[in-house]
């Protein structure tokens, strides 16, 4: 690993005035991908800005009302910790707790995982379904990204140089609504999914009002599928329904081959992950009064 | 036999226990040494490629860096010499040259220069410095593909294409043992390249002082072979090279060859200082020995008793860059479990663009067994017997004759069967739907070899044991066991230390489930000849011809004085007392293991959850039986990540895309249940307490037992391991 130097900003406006001085310094959150990739010599640095000395970068807050804020450097144990989150966000605890072992989750935070914009992080589906968004600062102010327009390619997204992520807003949860996401692992633990699916779904009297599914590992960004949700609208959760989701999901995915998994396996995953992504999350609204 | 021990079959715990649980024990990675630098490797990034030109100097030009060194740094030597590891010969040219390639690099990871420089740092980046002009070549990464007409050659100079050697083994007559089958399956099956996988990377330290000695801190199986193999590859006499073992964080055969060793000696030898190198997990994957990919053919002809009349085996192994796939054990091993009359097995030893591999507990072994244990398990079917009654209608017995050629003294096999079948886990039902049971039994031959022990008697009444056998499975223990049980002490009593090349006699190599067996024969002599001097002592103190020794008390003439009484009065009769053995046993004795292994699998994603695993071996006679135990479970739990999902994942330029534990899939404390244990003893005649050695033969049956689980479960028979989820799905 090459030397470089470290900058750790206090405050928001400071952190945004180096950057723009600095515009390909490196960002540092909690480092459990930064570190690990420029040790493999994967990304180099000249300089890298830690940003978990921002109180507003720290901060989760919640209001049945508005919904939850949880700021970009936010670990994910203090997440899965949150009373509210595990209220109101159940599946989010859920894939907190699975971003890597406990150490890591110490460091390791919603933020990085989205800006990682790996396809296959196990966060962003999940955000998607939950309708989540992106607010980002930088030299020209404030503006807000849909979690689903915020990746455009493997590595990469939206933030423009001088940009960082502040925050993520997650609106507060619909009565009888619920979430999940899904991965699909040949191991029980450590391990990329080869395919995950994350599912909402809003029920009214009965019948889904409500339905957002979003994959990932099977395209170069994590996938949101608005079609596979709409063609729930107004139908009640039959299995039959459910499938034929799925099947659209299935259709939406355009992977690869890799060590991880075939391209066939994975389009075969899909569906799969998708109708039990959204059985669970179905599940949850019937519970969810 | 039925013999009563005070120590032997106890459970005491480990000597280096508390040393590895607080952190204090040392690692070779951990060594800190005056004036120290650190070493970095250059490998190539392609899998086969002629080397066209090596430029150093912008590297040597980087402030801090102290040496670089290359091929051409290797003394000139014979080109035909032979460097014997313990576990197989090599040639001396293969070492060298897949130490540090010369003319080609034959495997993407190939090292072709090193760097040592004021850190590792800054070693790294003058590797990156360091200028290589290849032309690529084409690269072959199968046996079948390698041994097929126009193929790429690696080594334009053998004889035979990439068919680095061929054996055959021939008993009986074949076409009349199948002319008495009624019944004849033939099955091909596939392995993947794996890694032992231990946790440890590689690591060699060395100093090359201005007086010529060479003295090596490193992590390997054994001091005397790295000592030996050094020597060999920089042509210097052995006595030159001192190698002091650290602690071993796992070997399981792969940290038997050197790589780093003679390349920090060669570093050192420049910059005149202490050079570490370590490597990382990346290098570790495609730089040291994985275990061979296969292909193997069975088949087998039974008649309508079930007993097999005949039986043939085809395999090719993948030798990696140079030759020296484990095909000759596994061609050994392939119906080593049975009685057949008429047998016709043939082996092909085939170099491939991939690393160089190296010995995997019980090499070769696995591979060979997945192809008859799951045609058994499918005769057994056809049959309608039970699997385990199959195996014991034709299982090997004592004057069994192997078609390599031994005949087996006392052998295990059908006891381990019989403990099988009676075993509650396979007695009991499965939990379910899309569940099944699969068995499996595997041979391994065990290994003599050199050893050497010292025992010291000290005034307090304990003794001090000097060894040279790197511990990987708690063997200070179960040596120390040993030599209480002979000199009627406890196993604390006895104070293990594993020393270096200079301190002890020559001591092969941890391996081949030798050590408790070997290295115990040596500390088992030298505790006898302690016991002789010590009654010699207590014969002069009393002034009496003959002294008794039982139970740790010298007696005569109804005096008597316990061992450490008498080791107390050592300096007034006559000084202390210290005895050294150094055995070269031939009374091997093999041992069978068996596995039962119930799995789940989903139908809709392939995932194969493993609910229940019982593993049984043949122990000869359980020294230390939780660490008999900890080898089984081992060996089953390393058996099962090969069956469901470990394998080099290359893509067609030879390239490995998984060389991480993120991605390549060995199970983790989450992905198997406890596993059960049934130790049988039938005690091997050629060990004074009946060792027949345990690391090895618990890994040969999983991969087929997994197989037939899974067929079992699904109805599908695959010709491929890894069966991970794709797999078992045809996707």
């Amino acid at each position: 690993m090459k030397a470089f130097d470290y900058a750790a900003p206090a405050s928001l406006p400071e952190a945004v005035g180096l950057l723009a001085s600095q515009p390909s310094a490196r960002l540092l959150a909690g480092g459990t991908d930064l570190l690990v990739q420029l040790r493999s010599g994967r990304k180099e640095a000249d300089v890298v800005i830690d940003v978990k000395k921002i109180p507003e970068l720290n901060e989760i807050t919640f209001s049945p009302e508005t919904g939850l804020t949880v700021g970009a450097a936010v670990p994910c144990y203090r997440l899965t910790a949150h009373a509210a989150v595990q209220t109101h966000y159940p599946a989010l605890v859920e894939v907190a707790s699975w971003i890597g072992g406990t150490q890591i989750q110490g460091r390791a935070s919603l933020g990085g995982n989205l800006c990682n914009s790996a396809p296959s992080a196990d966060s962003i589906p999940l955000l998607i379904a939950l309708g989540a968004t992106a607010l980002v600062a930088g030299p020209s102010g404030r503006r807000t990204i849909p979690v689903e327009e915020f990746c455009t390619a493997p590595g990469r997204n939206q933030l423009a140089p001088g940009e960082l992520l502040v925050s993520l807003h997650i609106p507060a949860p619909a009565p009888h609504s619920g979430a999940s996401y899904l991965r699909f692992i040949p191991r029980n633990e450590m391990d990329i999914a080869v395919v995950g699916a994350g599912a909402s779904v809003t029920l009214t009297d009965g019948v889904i009002t409500a339905a957002r599914i979003a994959l990932s590992s099977v395209a170069p960004t994590p996938l949101f599928v608005p079609a596979a949700g709409e063609a729930l609208l107004n139908q009640a959760p039959t299995p039959a329904a459910l499938e034929a989701a799925a099947q659209i999901a299935q259709e939406a995915a355009s992977p690869i081959s890799d060590m991880r998994g075939t391209a066939a396996y994975r389009r075969h995953l899909c569906a799969v992950m998708t109708r039990r992504a959204l059985e669970l999350a179905v599940a949850r609204a019937q519970e969810n009064n | 036999m039925s013999t009563t021990y005070n120590v032997i079959g106890t459970r005491p715990v480990r000597h280096d226990g508390a040393d590895k649980v607080t952190g204090r024990a040392l690692y070779g990675a951990d060594l800190q040494l005056a004036r120290m630098i650190q070493g970095a490797i250059l490998r190539s990034p392609h899998a086969h490629a002629r080397i066209l030109r090596i430029d150093t100097s912008k590297a040597e030009a980087l402030p801090g860096v102290y040496a670089v060194v290359t091929a051409a740094d290797f003394p000139p030597a014979p080109a035909d010499k032979i460097v014997d590891f313990g576990e197989g010969d090599t040639p001396l040219s293969s070492l060298r040259g897949n130490i540090l390639a010369s003319g080609k690099v034959l495997y993407s990871g190939h090292a072709v220069a090193a760097v040592a420089a004021v850190n590792a740092h800054v070693a790294a980046e003058a590797a990156a410095l360091i200028e290589v002009d290849y032309e690529p070549l084409p690269c072959v990464l199968t046996a079948p593909e390698a041994m097929a007409p126009g193929a790429p050659i690696l080594h334009e100079e053998f004889a035979n294409g990439n068919v680095a050697d061929q054996i055959r083994y021939e008993m009986g007559d074949l076409a009349a043992g199948f002319a008495q089958a009624t019944l004849i399956v033939e099955r091909e099956l596939d392995t993947a390249t794996v890694h032992q996988g231990y946790i440890e990377p590689q690591n060699a330290t060395a100093f090359w002082s201005s007086d010529g000695r060479i003295h090596i801190w490193c992590s390997t199986q054994g001091s005397f072979v790295a000592r030996d193999a050094t020597a060999a590859v920089l042509d210097v006499p052995v006595s030159q090279v001192k190698v002091t073992p650290m602690e071993i964080g796992g070997g399981f055969g792969g940290k038997i060859n050197v790589y780093l060793e003679p390349v920090a000696a060669l570093l050192s030898k420049k910059a005149g200082r202490p050079v570490k190198l370590v490597m990382s997990r990346r290098d570790v994957f495609t730089g040291t020995g994985p275990t061979p990919g296969s292909r193997v053919r069975v088949k087998i002809g039974v008649n309508d008793a079930g007993k097999i009349t005949a039986a043939q085996s085809w395999l090719a192994y993948e030798a990696g860059a140079y030759p020296g796939a484990m095909v000759v054990p596994g061609a050994m091993t392939v119906f080593a479990c049975y009685d057949i009359e008429n047998v016709l097995i043939e082996g092909f030893d085939v170099v491939v663009n991939k690393p160089s591999t190296a010995a995997y507990r019980a090499p070769g072994a696995p591979n060979s067994a997945l192809a008859t244990e799951t045609v058994l398990d499918e005769i057994a079917e056809k049959l309608g017997i039970d699997p385990l009654e199959l195996r014991l209608r034709n299982a090997a017995k004592e004057g069994t004759r192997r078609a390599d050629g031994p005949r087996y003294k006392r052998i295990g096999c059908v006891e381990v069967l019989e403990a099988m079948k009676a075993s509650p886990h396979y007695n009991a039902p499965l939990p379910g739907p899309h569940c099944g049971r699969g068995v499996a039994i595997g041979f391994w031959f065990n290994a003599g070899l050199p050893s050497s022990a010292t025992l010291s008697v000290n005034a307090d009444g304990t003794v001090n044991l000097i060894e040279g056998s790197t511990d990987i499975g708690g063997s200070r223990t179960s040596l120390s066991m040993q030599a209480a049980e002979v000199l009627g002490l406890r196993a604390e009593d006895i104070h293990p230390t594993v020393v270096d090349t200079d301190s002890v006699g020559y001591t092969g190599v941890t391996g081949g489930s030798r050590t408790t067996f070997s290295t115990g024969l040596a500390v088992h002599d030298a505790a006898q000849m302690v016991v002789e001097q010590m009654k010699a002592r207590a014969a002069r103190l009393w002034a009496v011809e003959a002294v008794e020794f039982a139970n740790g008390v010298f007696s005569a003439n109804g005096q008597s004085l316990t061992f450490a009484e008498l080791a107390a009065q050592l300096g007034s009769t006559g000084g202390p007392v210290s005895c050294s053995a150094t055995v070269n046993p031939k009374g091997v004795g093999g041992s069978i293991a068996g596995l039962i292994i119930d799995v789940k699998v989903d139908p809709e994603t392939g995932k194969t959850d493993v609910l229940r695993v019982t593993s049984v071996q043949d122990a000869g006679k359980a020294i230390h039986p939780a660490y008999v135990e900890g080898q089984m479970q081992g060996g089953t739990a390393q058996g099962i990540g090969w069956a469901l999902n470990e394998e080099y994942f290359m893509d067609n330029s030879g390239d490995m895309r998984n060389g991480s534990y993120l991605d390549y899939r060995m199970p983790t404390a989450l992905d198997l249940p406890m596993i059960e244990t049934v130790i049988v003893e039938v005690p091997n005649p050629g060990h004074p307490f009946g060792v027949r050695g345990v690391g090895e033969a618990n890994i040969v049956p999983p991969l087929a037992a997994c197989a037939n689980a899974i067929y079992r479960a699904t109805g599908k028979r695959l010709n491929r391991v890894p069966m991970n989820p794709a797999t078992i799905l045809g996707l």
